[in-house]
C-alpha cells in the first residue's frame, strides 16, 4: 500500500533531486511520444542528445545557446528569490539589444578599442531601463509587475520591428527589415577558429560568480531570502522593500541586456526582426530547473540549450517534426512543478498487514 | 563473334554508362529550410510541396522546419552541409547573411537563396518568383467584379517586392475600371492569423468588397468569407478555406525550378545563377477561376495569363504614374528589372503613404 505523508522541511537533497527526476521523467515521456509516433524511442532520444553535441563543433554550439539561458536566468533568480515575478526578461533582451545596436551603427566602420565596451554597456543599461519600469510602477502604483513586463514584451519587438524596418534600415538593403552589419570593433572575438562561441560566455560566468557571491555571502542576499520566504518578516525586520525591489529588477534587467548583446554582437552581427528564439521565456524554466541556485542554473542552461539542438538534429536525420523541442522544454517544466509535490510530500510504502 | 563481341561492348558500356548516371543522380541529396511549420498552408506549405516533386524525381530530401532566422539559421545550415547534403534550399528572406557565410566553409555544397540579392560566393545562387504578374490578374478581376470601388490589400513588409505587387495590382484594376481605390494596411508581418484577420476586418469595415493579401495565412480569405465580400488565395490555392470568397489563388509553384536545379547537381551542369521566373516559366500559377465570375471575365482572364505569360504584356507598361502625378514609365515603354528590383514609390490609385 502507498501512503502519502506530509513532510516537516523539505530536505537538501530532496531539493536538488526533483529536478534530476523531471529530466528523467521527461526523457521517459519523450521516449513514449516518439514511439507512439512511430520512431525508435532509444535512436530518437540518442538524436535528440547525444549527436548533437559529439563533437566539438556541437558542444561548441551548445555553450553558445546555453550562455544567453544561463545569463538571462541568474538575471531573473535574483528576482525569482525575492518574490518579484519578472516574466518580461524576453523584452530586456530586446531593449538590450536595440541600444547596444543603435551605439553599434553610431560605430559603424569604425575601429577602436573602446568599441566593444560601450556597446556592451549600453546593452545592460538598455535591460535595465526597460526593467525599471515594472519596478517602478509596482512600488510606486502598485501594479502587478507579471502583467507590466510581460506586456512590455510586446512592445519591445514592435519597436525593434519599427526601428529595422525604417529608420536604422539598411540603406543599401533594399529596404529590408534589417541593419547594417556591424563593424568587427563592436563585435565579441571569438574563442576558437571556426567556431562561434564568443567572449559573452565569460559574461555568463561571472554572473555565476557574483550571483553566488551575492546570494550566499552578503546582507542583501539575505535579505532577499527573507522576502522570498515571507513579506511580513521582510517588514517587520525593517528591510527596505522598494528599494530592493528596484535593484533586482535593475540586475535582472542588464544580466537579459547583456544576453541580448551577446546574440547581436556575437553570431548574428547586426539588428533584424528575430534576434532571440524566445530565451528570455525558455529562461524562466532554466531559473526553476536550476532551482535558483547559481551553479544549478549552469547545468539547468545546459540541459534546455540542447533541447533546442536536438530538435534540429533528429528533424535532420530522423525526420522528427522539430517542435518537438519546444515539447521537450514544456514537459521538463511540467514534471518539475509535478515532482515538486515531493519537497512537502513523501511517498511511504506501507507492506499490507496480515 | 567479332561483331557480336563488339556489339555486346557497347551496349554493355551504354548498360554501364546509364548506371552510373542513375546512381550519380540518386545519390545526390537536397536540403530544404523552412522559416514556417509544412503546415502554413501559405509560403513554406508551398516549398515542401516544391521538395515533394524533388523526391518524385528520385532525390532523396531533408528538410527543417520552423528555423528562426536568429543566430540558430547558421548552425542548421552548417548541420546541413555536414551531413552530406549536395544542395541545400533556404527558403526565407533573412537567411541571407547565414547563407552566404556557411557557403564560404563549403565550397563543395551548393546554396540555393530564395528572395534574397546575395550571392557573395560562387556556390550561391538566387532564386524569386514574379508573383507581381499574377497580381496583374488578381487586380483585373478585383476591379471588375468591386461594386464599392474600394478595394482592400493587406500587406506585409514595405519592401520592393511587397510595394510591386500593390502597384501591379493597382494598375491592371485600374485599367478596368479607373475609378478603383486601394486602400492598403500593413500587417507588419508574413505569417500571423490574428493580425492578419484584423488588417481584412478594418478593410473591410473601410468598404472594401474585394480583398487582397500579400501575407501567408488562411485568416484573411476565412474573414472575407465570414463578411460577404471576395479575396484572393496566397501561395496556395486557398479555395477550400474559403469557397465562396475566394475568386481564384495565385500559387507559388517551386517545383520545376527544384528539381531542374537539383538534377543540375547530379549532373554536374550546375552554375550561379539569379533566376527571376513568371507565368510564363510555370513559377507562378493561377488556381482554376471561379464559377462566380461572369463568363466573359473568365475569357478574358485566360487570355491575359495566356499574354503575360508569352511576354506580350507586361504588368507595367507605360504611361505609369506615381501618386504625385510624376511620370514613372513613359508611354510605350515597359519597367526593366532593375527599376523592378528597386520599386518603392506607389502609384497613382494607391492611398496612403509608404511606412518609412
Amino acid at each position: 500500500m502507498i501512503k502519502i505523508v506530509k513532510r516537516g522541511q523539505p530536505s537538501r537533497a530532496i531539493f536538488f533531486f526533483t529536478p534530476v527526476l523531471a529530466i528523467f521523467l521527461t526523457l521517459v515521456a519523450g521516449g513514449l511520444i516518439f514511439f507512439i509516433l512511430g520512431f525508435k524511442p532509444f535512436e530518437a532520444l540518442k538524436f535528440f542528445f547525444i549527436v548533437p553535441i559529439a563533437d566539438k563543433y556541437g558542444f561548441s554550439e551548445l555553450l553558445l545557446k546555453a550562455t544567453p539561458l544561463c545569463l538571462i536566468a541568474i538575471g531573473l533568480s535574483f528576482c525569482f528569490k525575492s518574490n518579484n515575478w519578472n516574466i518580461g526578461a524576453e523584452g530586456q533582451l530586446t531593449f538590450g539589444a536595440i541600444v547596444s545596436g543603435g551605439v553599434a551603427l553610431l560605430f559603424y566602420e569604425q575601429e577602436g578599442f573602446y568599441i566593444l565596451p560601450t556597446v556592451i554597456l549600453a546593452g545592460a543599461i538598455g535591460g535595465m531601463l526597460y526593467a525599471s519600469i515594472p519596478a517602478i510602477l509596482k512600488t510606486y502604483f502598485n501594479t502587478n509587475e507579471i502583467l507590466v513586463s510581460l506586456m512590455l514584451v510586446y512592445v519591445s519587438k514592435l519597436i525593434l520591428d519599427y526601428l529595422v524596418v525604417g529608420p536604422w534600415s539598411n540603406p543599401e538593403g533594399f529596404n529590408f527589415p534589417e541593419t547594417r552589419q556591424f563593424s568587427d570593433s563592436a563585435k565579441l572575438p571569438l574563442l576558437f577558429e571556426g567556431l562561434r562561441i564568443h567572449a559573452g560566455i565569460f559574461l555568463a560566468l561571472a554572473a555565476v560568480v557574483i550571483s553566488w557571491f551575492v546570494f550566499y555571502k552578503t546582507y542583501l542576499g539575505f535579505q532577499m531570502k527573507v522576502s522570498g520566504l515571507s513579506l511580513k518578516t521582510a517588514k517587520y525586520a525593517g528591510y527596505k522593500g522598494k528599494k530592493m525591489i528596484i535593484l533586482v529588477f535593475l540586475i535582472s534587467g542588464a544580466c537579459a541586456g547583456l544576453a541580448g548583446v551577446g546574440e547581436i554582437t556575437g553570431p548574428i552581427g547586426q539588428l533584424h526582426r528575430e534576434i532571440s528564439p524566445d530565451y528570455g521565456f525558455t529562461a524562466i524554466i532554466v531559473a526553476f530547473l536550476g532551482r535558483l541556485h547559481p551553479v544549478g542554473i549552469i547545468f539547468a542552461s545546459l540541459v534546455v540549450a540542447i533541447t533546442y539542438l536536438g530538435a534540429e538534429t533528429a528533424q535532420i536525420f530522423m525526420q522528427i517534426p522539430k517542435y518537438t523541442g519546444q515539447v521537450f522544454q514544456g514537459m521538463i517544466l511540467f514534471f518539475l512543478l509535478a515532482s515538486d509535490y515531493l519537497l512537502f510530500f513523501k511517498i511511504k510504502f506501507i507492506g499490507l498487514k496480515k | 563473334m567479332h561483331k557480336f563481341l563488339i556489339r555486346s561492348f557497347v551496349s554493355s558500356l551504354v548498360l554501364l554508362f546509364t548506371l552510373t548516371v542513375a546512381a550519380v543522380a540518386k545519390d545526390v541529396k537536397a536540403a530544404f529550410v523552412y522559416i514556417g511549420p509544412t503546415g502554413d498552408h501559405g509560403w513554406t506549405y508551398q516549398h515542401d510541396v516544391g521538395r515533394k516533386a524533388v523526391e518524385a524525381a528520385g532525390f532523396k530530401t531533408t528538410y527543417v522546419e520552423g528555423v528562426p532566422e536568429s543566430a540558430d539559421a547558421e548552425r542548421v545550415l552548417r548541420q546541413l552541409a555536414n551531413s552530406g547534403h549536395d544542395v541545400i534550399f533556404t527558403t526565407s528572406f533573412g537567411y541571407m547573411n547565414p547563407t552566404n557565410k556557411v557557403a564560404k566553409e563549403f565550397p563543395n555544397v551548393k546554396f540555393e537563396h530564395a528572395t534574397g540579392y546575395k550571392r557573395e560566393h560562387p556556390n550561391v545562387s538566387t532564386y524569386a518568383a514574379r508573383f507581381y504578374e499574377g497580381r496583374t490578374i488578381l487586380g483585373t478581376i478585383a476591379g471588375t467584379m468591386t461594386k464599392s470601388n474600394v478595394i482592400g490589400y493587406v500587406a506585409s513588409f514595405p519592401i520592393p517586392e511587397v510595394i510591386r505587387g500593390i502597384n501591379s495590382f493597382t494598375l491592371a484594376a485600374q485599367k478596368v475600371n479607373p475609378n478603383i481605390k486601394t486602400k492598403i494596411v500593413w500587417a507588419f508581418t508574413w505569417y500571423d492569423p490574428g493580425k492578419e484577420a484584423e488588417a481584412a476586418k478594418a478593410l473591410i469595415d473601410q468598404g472594401a468588397d474585394v480583398i487582397a493579401q500579400h501575407t501567408d495565412s488562411t485568416a484573411i480569405v476565412q474573414m472575407a468569407e465570414k463578411a460577404g465580400v471576395y479575396a484572393f488565395g496566397q501561395a496556395s490555392d486557398m479555395d477550400k478555406f474559403a469557397p465562396k470568397a475566394v475568386l481564384t489563388s495565385v500559387e507559388n509553384n517551386w517545383g520545376p525550378y527544384y528539381v531542374d536545379r537539383v538534377k543540375a547537381v547530379a549532373n554536374g551542369t550546375w552554375n550561379q545563377k539569379d533566376t527571376w521566373h513568371g507565368i510564363g516559366d510555370g513559377m507562378v500559377v493561377i488556381s482554376d477561376l471561379d464559377s462566380q465570375m461572369p463568363a466573359d471575365l473568365r475569357s478574358k482572364v485566360k487570355k491575359l495569363q495566356a499574354d503575360l505569360a508569352s511576354g506580350k504584356v507586361h504588368s507595367f507598361t507605360g504611361p505609369i504614374y506615381d501618386q504625385k502625378g510624376n511620370l514613372m514609365v513613359a508611354e510605350g515603354k515597359t519597367a526593366d528589372d532593375g527599376m523592378l528590383a528597386g520599386m518603392m514609390t506607389y502609384v497613382k490609385g494607391v492611398e496612403g503613404d509608404i511606412p518609412k
